[in-house]
């Protein structure tokens, strides 16, 4: 029987196939068209079961004849078939970032979630980096090249933005501000982690922790050694498809 | 019957054209809020009828009140005793505003970081759109939070207002300051209505609010049952309009809807499947038409039961205590009731925490929500100490802080769907 997990986040939408094992982890771009974009990654895929998560799930769900979960749950339990013992999730995704704290037998004990803004998300580290003229991928990597850092005082996209440019004006190098932005983003996250409770067994996950510099300060932060699946953006679609797999008639009826 | 309005409103010096506009918006979310409900009450057609004539039929009855040498005060909280207003034969209303239509008017003029239901309110005034307050000769403001009390100094210079001193402490010192701000609000009623407060009306209007608190108990009462035999919706909706309809007629009305629900609970008859999810709100109140949370939760499959808030059971779970017919018993009887209510304005708040760990038994939740207005530092801060002793407790909680926009219904979806899962799992 083969199921589908699809997460519709606010700017990837990304896919996982199950029949025994997970197989065909597929990302692509949301763009304006979410529904359009997930209609044509499905066309001609036969599933049995086909569960939806992120911030399209609504849309999307009703439309190809699938249930919906949150994100929390799905990324609580795609973290937990990739690592059984995991007690903590960090999720930094697009427009959000949350925290998840399980229980032994992994169960959401406990979450936190930023509210309305882009504040320490992946959308702010894109706008940062188009301002620094440096691509999203290398972002990372660029800030740890840093030989210093500046303060950021700032988390609010916008704000952060004309704090940067002022430093640009200043003459501050890119990487040092670019430190420094991973570092407010870091430090903001593991606030959020310790106002859960944060337990060891950390995985990281969301498009976030393909940043190399993220993981290794939010590590710093927390003083704890973080868990970074190969593929963390797909934690949340993993999810999703083990749902679909093994909990959708006890769970969404 | 319209023209008849729009002649009111014209008098009441209303900005037609955006009032029309405020009207025109709220038809369509009654419509998807409450109408779209299965399985409602009967009784309900009084609550959607009053909603569908909001700013007219009462207006006028507050209006002809008026012509007859009859005087109207606008409240914006539920410290304010309004039996002494119901014994000089004035009316109360409480105009607490739900809507974000009005926040941008009133953030021309109070800075934007001020809770939203403070910006509706002021934005109502400022940009003349309610006739309730249009009608009203006094409002009585008071000092539950700081955002209030400098706005009402702004309020004090379009109409006239007068504040109510809430003290901030529980001690000794505190009561008595409080016992003399009620005895100086009489005298500020008598001289407004011109009509002497004696211990027989007083009396009477002791008894008047007293009926419709025990209305409001009964109806609070049957949705601890499961299944709940009433949306949090439509209950929420009964206890908002208590705060401006005619008390009699509202206690009537409550109790022909609360013996509806006793045949429904009878016939184990529910709104909501007996497995549905059920959610206490506890925190911020929720001025008319302000229905975000309760519709984002109804709509993902949990019922609300029970909100301890002043728009919920803070409003009417104390009733002043019968006392002997004469103004200095029931003076201090009325005092003694309103400094009992567990407003987040008070340090220590502690009994708090204790009312939403036994509403939690009561009514059977599975999990409580807090909800504090953005910018509400008082509720927001007090969640710190709900949430360690909920967890104590084992009753799960979700915090949400937001306003009465809605550009953060996405997030909040996920939020609270993930906490129902939570609770389901």
């Amino acid at each position: 029987m083969i199921s589908v997990g699809l997460d519709v986040g606010s700017r990837t939408i990304k896919m996982g196939t199950f029949d025994g094992t997970i197989r065909d982890a597929t990302v692509i771009e949301t763009g304006a068209n979410p529904l359009g974009r997930c209609q044509e990654l499905m066309s001609g895929k036969t599933f049995e079961r086909l569960v939806v998560t992120g911030y399209g799930r609504h849309l999307v769900a009703p439309a190809l004849g699938g249930k919906v979960v949150s994100e929390i749950r799905a990324f609580a339990i795609g973290a937990r078939h990739l690592y059984p013992d995991c007690r903590t999730v960090i999720d930094i995704g697009g427009q959000d970032c949350k925290v998840i704290l399980l229980s032994e037998n992994g169960k959401v004990q406990k979450f936190e979630m930023n509210d309305r803004c882009a504040a320490g998300t992946g959308k702010f580290l894109e706008v940062m980096a188009s301002t620094l003229e440096v691509s999203i991928n290398e972002l990372g990597n660029f800030a740890l090249s840093a030989t210093r850092t500046v303060q950021i005082n700032s988390l609010c996209t916008v704000f952060a933005e004309s704090e940067v440019v002022s430093l640009i004006a200043r003459g501050e190098d890119a990487s040092s501000i670019a430190l420094g932005l991973h570092d407010a983003i870091a430090t903001r996250i593991a606030t959020m982690a310790r106002r859960v409770g944060i337990k060891e067994g950390v995985v990281f996950a969301g498009g976030a922790a393909l940043n190399q510099c993220l993981c290794k300060l939010v590590g710093e932060k927390l003083g704890i050694e973080l868990t970074v699946p190969p593929e963390p953006q797909m934690v949340g679609a993993i999810g999703a498809t083990i749902i679909a797999q093994r909990f959708l008639s006890d769970s969404m009826e | 019957m319209v023209n008849d309005n729009v002649q009111m409103w014209t008098e009441l010096n209303i900005d037609l054209k955006s009032h029309d506009t405020l009207l025109n918006a709220l038809g369509p979310i009654f419509q998807e809020v409450y109408l779209s409900q299965k399985n409602r009450p009967a009784g309900m057609g009084f609550y959607d009828f009053v909603v569908g004539d909001i700013h007219g039929i009462r207006v006028k009855e507050l209006r002809e009140h008026a012509k007859n040498g009859g005087k109207v005060v606008a409240t914006y909280c539920v410290f304010v005793p309004e039996e002494l207003v119901w014994a000089a034969d004035a009316i109360p209303v409480g105009l607490c505003a739900g809507t974000q239509f009005s926040v941008p008017i009133a953030e021309e003029v109070l800075p934007r970081n001020t809770c939203a239901l403070i910006k509706s309110s002021f934005g109502f005034k400022l940009g003349r759109v309610c006739p309730y307050v249009q009608a009203s000769h006094l409002i009585v403001g008071e000092t539950t939070c700081d955002g209030k009390k400098k706005m009402f100094e702004m309020l004090g210079q379009l109409q006239p207002v007068y504040v109510m001193e809430v003290p901030n402490k529980k001690t000794e010192r505190s009561r008595e300051l409080w016992h003399g701000e009620v005895l100086a609000f009489k005298d500020v009623i008598e001289k407004l209505t011109g009509n002497k407060i004696t211990a027989k009306k007083l009396g009477e209007a002791i008894d008047l609010v007293n009926q419709r608190r025990l209305a409001l108990q009964r109806l609070y009462n049957l949705r601890k049952v499961r299944p709940v035999p009433i949306s949090g919706k439509d209950a929420l909706l009964a206890t908002q309009v208590s705060f401006y309809d005619d008390a009699q007629r509202d206690t009537q009305m409550l109790n022909a809807l609360c013996d509806e629900l006793d045949k429904r609970v009878a016939a184990g008859q529910g709104v909501a499947p007996k497995n549905a999810p059920r959610i206490l709100i506890s925190g911020s109140p929720m001025a008319i038409p302000n229905w975000k949370l309760h519709h984002i939760i109804e709509s993902t499959g949990a019922v609300v039961v029970c909100e301890e808030s002043c728009t919920g059971t803070r409003f009417f779970s104390d009733l002043v205590k019968p006392t002997e017919h004469n103004l200095v018993a029931q003076m201090k009887a009325i005092a003694d009731r309103y400094m009992n209510i567990h407003c987040a304005c008070f340090t220590p708040n502690d009994e708090r925490p204790d009312d939403v760990v036994r509403l939690a038994k009561e009514y059977q939740a599975d999990g409580v929500i807090h909800y504090n207005l953005q910018f509400c530092h008082t509720y927001a801060n007090e969640a710190v100490k709900m949430e360690k002793r909920l967890e104590k407790e084992g009753i799960p909680l979700l915090r949400i802080e937001t306003d009465y926009s809605d550009e953060d219904v996405g997030q909040l979806r996920t939020r609270i769907e993930a906490f129902l899962e939570m609770i389901k799992h």
